[in-house]
């Protein structure tokens, strides 16, 4: 027959479809905690709604599920034609749910708040939107530079790269000058845009911000002293034709490690072809003084 | 007599003979036939009749679906593995774009519209629409705006590649096709207000005598609900684009921070229409689900004033709830909160109608045709799709889910097995009324779980890429993303080969089958199932005088 040689040809064609990535776990199923206190709230706000859906769901499922199968006219079910409505179940299948609501709404706004507090910042980083790439500027203190997508990943993501992604570490979530910040600080982000609206977001510091052109958003970030590694975002918002490949690269080192790195770019920032460089490059003139 | 189409006759209302020419009639079908075309394009390029005109919409829907899908399909391959294998990034976008302006505007909306006209003035005695050549009309504009649609996918400097939602600024970098699809837009609107009009003032003025708005059918009760929303905010989308082509053309700054405007003023406007047009696509869903239950549950509504007052308050809940697709562009505190907790309350009447249709299952008589297998999926897929939705109400988390997968799984699971399976239901419903013939029920059921299956393959696992990290609107992928978008990709691709059978279940049925009764359904209660299947070309010249009214289904009483 000519099903069975072909059987195998397809199986043995479809295992190297399988291979594991090479970097990251696969199958991820859920958000995670994250870096900072905003973000682990976050995460726990997002669990007590997924395990707050999960109940509802099971008395709601469980409740159609029973009546479809008790009630089959093939079992020979009777239908009781007289059961067409009840004032008291509305009011009580209504009231539930709003005293369920309400027990949400409490921790989201609390955590809605806590985002918003920016007081006590110790550092502002000035987070610019362009097609396609991103420039973080610190704020007074002279370093500013252009995070691009890193060089392999923009060679293996060209349309016939004949590139494997798997070859690439990091595909996609690399750049080539990372945002280096230091861990056990509060720091501001200003995000704005160049040209059109992107979206700065990083999961693990729990900060999604539009990057609007003409208009300066703010988040906070305090990534816990223990939690010195690299997180990586992407653009959120669909900027044109390079919108996934403008990825975000966040390196928290220790304060110590961070003095020295801003020393180094301040003396790169010093040179005059730093300087001359980067003024090619700076953005359009600031936004309206009423901007916020 | 001419005319005759659109006038009750005056015999039907007070008792009277007219016109002497009724006494020795031999029956009603020599006036039921009276008016009809002859010749294929006289008849279908002129016709007036509601049912003709049903049929070319539902027709169109469908040519549109598999478009809209073809996009999709695209999607899914390109999306398969990470890498670049098929698409330009530019082009990918445009894909994505092009999917959901055809879907929403060229398949869900016309579908229902199409649904309406079939069944809206069946089921409240009247012979035809209010407005039968402003119906006409609203249906031929279609194909004009989808061709102009379609087409600016060719000009030179790209289609339309700004997502369906066609944000500023970067929407105004487009180039010729961003008049092309303006205007295709402003031919659909205009289509829908029509439409829209013509169902409410059929609704207000030519139910049958004694049929009282709180006696309707619940489809009926949707469609009047969400008349009234489409003439709402179909304007509202017209100012929006309006604006975003003078910003191109004729150098206003209405969304150009440099001269002085906000872009985000675009999404509040945009979503103002927005938000309310996602409702526009689901509540004729939930008159369909609200009419095919009882039938098969052999019990009528459960909660038939709750269901109408549930919905009229998810209609005026929709208007103030549309920044919640705006949590990340830097609204103030308060505005975040207020858009929090009006989202949150639109759960309670939705939880209301779900939990209504349970307990009209509830101590039933079920059995499991082709409809009511679609409305029972509807019932538990729509359920995922809502909770989903509370999920994202939150605001803090939602800056998590914002532009990522949890977002574009949530709407397909409210959008595919919602209303398309409402959609795809209430055509097998009501399939051998218009027909007169059974379809076949072997191949329906294969379509069903055939469908039922992949789509939640298809749509699942996006939830878990979304949490994951992954943003929407995106060609290619780390690889971190991989497995996942593979399973959801082969959903794709078996979801869509699954649809093929609709066609031809549908073709085969208009072709023969097993005649159908009059009361094509034993559980099925309302003026529609009065009428012949298929029923005449002019139904209910006179108007019908209604017995006892069922629970909201009023029941023809015949003169012998």
């Amino acid at each position: 027959m000519k099903i069975k040689p072909l059987l195998p040809a397809t199986l043995a064609g479809l295992l190297p479809l399988l291979r594991a990535p090479a970097a990251h776990a696969a199958w991820t199923l859920n958000l995670t905690p994250g870096v900072d206190q905003v973000s682990r709230d976050i995460y726990g706000l997002h669990m007590l709604m997924f395990w707050w859906c999960m109940g509802i769901a099971v008395v709601v499922f469980g409740f159609m599920i029973y009546s479809i199968a008790r009630f089959r006219r093939s079992r020979g079910a009777i239908a009781d034609t007289s059961l067409t409505h009840s004032t008291r179940v509305e009011v009580i299948w209504t009231t539930i749910p709003v005293l369920i609501l309400i027990s949400m709404a409490v921790p989201a706004a609390r955590v809605l708040v806590e985002t918003t507090d920016t007081d006590g910042s110790q550092m502002a980083i000035r987070i610019t939107g362009y097609q396609w790439r991103w420039t973080y500027e610190y704020v007074g203190m002279g370093v500013k530079f252009v995070s691009s997508l890193d060089r392999r990943s923009d060679a293996a993501r060209q349309l016939d790269s004949g590139i494997d992604p798997y070859s690439v570490p990091h595909y996609l979530l690399n750049v080539d000058h990372p945002m280096v910040v230091p861990a056990g600080v509060k720091i501001e982000v200003l995000v704005t845009g160049g040209d059109v609206i992107h979206s700065w977001w990083v999961p693990a510091l729990g900060i999604k911000k539009d990057a609007i052109p003409g208009f300066i958003n703010v988040a906070w970030f305090d990534v816990d002293p223990d939690k010195i590694g690299t997180y990586r975002g992407q653009c959120a918002e669909l900027c044109g034709r390079g919108h996934g490949f403008m990825p975000i690269v966040v390196k928290v080192v220790s304060k110590a490690d961070f003095a020295t790195w801003l020393k180094q770019q301040q003396a790169i920032a010093k040179s005059q072809a730093g300087v001359a460089a980067l003024q090619a490059t700076s953005p359009g003139p600031p936004p309206p003084a009423n901007a916020l | 007599m001419a005319n005759t189409d659109n006038v009750i006759p005056h015999a039907a209302l007070t008792g009277h003979e007219e016109h002497g020419g009724h006494a020795g009639h031999a029956g009603h079908d020599e006036h039921a036939d009276h008016g009809k075309p002859h010749g294929f394009w006289h008849r279908w390029l002129t016709s007036t009749n509601h049912k003709d005109i049903g049929t070319m919409y539902l027709v169109f829907s469908c040519i549109m679906f598999f478009i809209g899908g073809a996009f999709a399909m695209a999607i899914r391959a390109e999306l398969f593995k990470p890498g670049l294998q098929f698409l330009d990034p530019a082009l990918f976008n445009n894909f994505t774009t092009m999917h959901a302006l055809i879907m929403i505007f060229g398949a869900v909306m016309p579908a229902f519209v199409g649904l309406a006209n079939w069944m809206v003035p069946m089921q409240v005695g009247a012979p035809d629409m209010a407005l039968p050549r402003m119906n006409n009309f609203s249906f031929w504009i279609l194909p004009f705006a989808f061709t102009l649609l379609i087409g600016s996918v060719f000009v030179p400097g790209g289609g339309l590649a700004g997502g369906w939602t066609m944000y500023p600024p970067l929407m105004v970098q487009t180039g010729y096709a961003l008049p092309m699809g303006i205007f295709a837009i402003h031919l659909m609107g205009a289509s829908s207000i029509m439409g829209a009009i013509n169902v409410i003032v059929t609704i207000m003025n030519m139910r049958a005598p004694g049929m009282s708005l709180l006696r309707m059918p619940l489809f009926v009760w949707t469609w009047l609900i969400t008349a009234f929303l489409l003439i709402a905010v179909m304007p509202v989308l017209a100012g929006a684009v309006t604006m975003l082509l003078t910003d191109h053309f004729f150098g206003t700054s209405f969304f150009n921070a440099a001269g002085g405007g906000d872009p985000v003023m675009f999404q509040h406007i945009f979503w103002f229409f927005g938000h309310p047009e996602v409702y526009i696509l689901i509540l004729p869903a939930f008159g369909i689900i609200s009419e095919i239950l009882p039938t098969f549950a052999r019990k009528p509504l459960f909660g038939y004033d709750a269901m109408i007052y549930a919905t009229a308050s998810i209609a005026f809940l929709s208007f103030i709830v549309w920044a919640h697709h705006m949590f990340t562009v830097g609204l103030p505190l308060a505005s975040e909160l207020f858009f929090m907790l009006s989202t949150m309350l639109i759960a309670i009447p939705t939880g209301v109608k779900i939990f209504n249709w349970s307990a009209t299952l509830y101590k039933g008589s079920l059995s499991f045709e082709p409809p009511m297998l679609w409305a029972l999926a509807f019932l538990f897929m729509f359920t995922i799709g809502g909770l989903s939705g509370l999920m994202l109400a939150m605001a803090p988390a939602d800056f998590q889910y914002q532009d990522t997968y949890f977002v574009v799984a949530h709407f397909h699971y409210v959008l595919v097995p919602g209303a398309i399976f409402a959609i795809i239901g209430g055509v097998y419903y009501w399939l051998p009324k218009w027909t007169g013939h059974m379809y076949d029920m072997t191949l329906a059921k294969w379509h069903f779980w055939l469908s039922t299956i992949f789509v939640n393959v298809l749509f699942f696992p996006q939830h878990f890429l979304g949490l994951a990290g992954m943003p929407r609107r995106i060609p290619d992928y780390a690889t971190q993303f991989a497995d996942w978008n593979m399973v959801s990709s082969i959903g794709g691709f078996c979801f869509g080969a699954s649809q093929i059978l609709f066609p031809i279940i549908i073709w085969q049925c208009v072709r023969g089958g097993a005649k159908a009764p009059g009361r094509v359904w034993e559980g099925a209660r309302g003026l529609e199932w009065e009428l012949s299947s298929p029923p005449p070309y002019h139904s209910w010249t006179e108007a019908p005088g209604l017995a006892t009214l069922e629970h909201g289904a009023p029941v023809h009483q015949t003169h012998g």
